[in-house]
């Protein structure tokens, strides 16, 4: 879901840390050095980033991440998913095929193993990998990213590639999070927030 | 700071506090809603609210939907135990209006709609539409942030036990 589309959803994050400077040069190296690419005949997955808006041509110039002060680009996710179905078939004609070679009547666990890896990987050579893309703002100077997919998967996605690409760590802002960081409590509040337990309301 | 796992799980009651709280808000306090600006905005719930019990050892969870459901199951399931877990809000701003959905437990917004903003027809057009609605899905937002640092501030302070609650249990018994 994208951040011009007609209904967003948004996770929100803070980001920690400071990147060295020049920041411009800084960030747009971690975006070309994970920018998104391609996956081979025998990979599952692969992440990477891409320009807003520009999901199938994953390279960075100087500004192409910029607009107004606002630093927006995308996380890209390929993935090639193997119906269940379609695997326990082939998995079926290959294992009884390899039984009829060797003259046995049954497969150890390693041939059983080697088997689906075979079989897996003979599947993901011939099926093309669904593209998914997902936006981001972030607003380097208020340290807020925010993040257009809610989906928990995608979000420790863009945690693992955040922190690989700018050495920085995204804190999720959820309700003890953003209590605890975010809404300038004192220490004191915020020590009573760690001791808080749920209220009852029913008599 | 704790483990983001363990500080997710164990501390979720308060982004479901939080919107009953709204919700109580919403009805008995509408002058308390106001934007970060201190301007007052209409903020009235839509037209899906969740609730859950976990009260007994199993979970009830409650569902109302509909432009004009009267929410009296809702009240009924507070007095029961339950909680609210998530709320579809609709929040007005002079003639400016945004829908969404408030997940408590993650405070993510979905099925956020904002108000129309210029057609995007050539790629010249994108750089102002991002600038636009990055504009309004701060003011959404924001809005969030203001009414949970109010809830927050309540939440940890001798207030909440003396007299937001009593309040609260007053509404649920006498809505």
């Amino acid at each position: 879901m994208g951040l011009l589309s007609s209904a967003v959803s948004v996770n929100r994050y803070q980001v920690e840390g400071d990147l060295k400077e020049p920041l411009m040069e800084n960030i747009v190296q971690g975006l070309r050095l994970n920018a998104f690419r391609e996956l081979d005949d025998l990979e599952e997955k692969s992440v990477g980033w891409t320009p807003f808006g520009k999901p199938f041509s994953p390279k960075f110039d100087g500004s192409s991440c910029m607009i107004g002060s606002l630093l927006v680009f995308s996380l890209r996710i390929d993935r090639k998913t193997v119906p269940p179905k379609v695997f326990k078939k082939h998995f079926a004609l290959e294992s009884e095929q390899y039984l009829q070679k060797s003259r046995r009547s049954f497969l150890t666990r390693e041939e059983k193993e080697m088997l689906k890896e075979k079989v897996l990987a003979d599947l993901r050579s011939r099926i093309p990998a669904v593209p998914e893309t997902y936006d981001l703002v972030w607003q380097y100077e208020s340290r807020s990213l925010w993040f257009f997919s809610l989906l928990k998967a995608v979000n420790e996605e863009l945690e693992t590639l955040f922190a690989q690409s700018f050495n920085l760590t995204l804190i999720r802002l959820f309700p003890f999070t953003l209590g605890d960081l975010a809404m300038g409590l004192s220490l004191e509040e915020r020590d009573e927030l760690v001791k808080l337990n749920p209220m009852v309301l029913a008599e | 700071m704790l483990d983001v796992a363990v500080s997710y799980n164990r501390y979720k009651f308060l982004g479901h506090e939080f919107l009953t709280w709204l919700w109580y808000v919403s009805e008995k306090h509408p002058e308390l809603i106001k934007n970060k600006k201190e301007e007052p905005v209409s903020l009235t719930i839509g037209n899906r609210m969740v609730l859950e019990n976990k009260n007994k050892e199993a979970v009830e969870t409650i569902t109302i939907t509909g432009d004009d459901a009267g929410l009296e199951e809702g009240i009924l399931a507070l007095r029961k135990g339950a909680i609210v877990t998530d709320l579809n809000l609709m929040c007005k701003e002079g003639e400016k209006e945004w829908r969404f959905n408030l997940k408590g437990e993650s405070l993510g917004l979905s099925g956020l709609r904002c108000p129309s903003t210029a057609p995007v027809e050539n790629e010249e057009d994108i750089e102002g539409a991002v600038l636009e609605k990055t504009y309004l899905l701060e003011q959404v937002i924001q809005l969030v942030d203001v009414l949970y640092r109010e809830f927050i501030s309540l939440r940890v302070s001798p207030a909440w036990n003396k007299q937001v609650m009593p309040a609260m249990k007053k509404w649920i018994a006498n809505r």
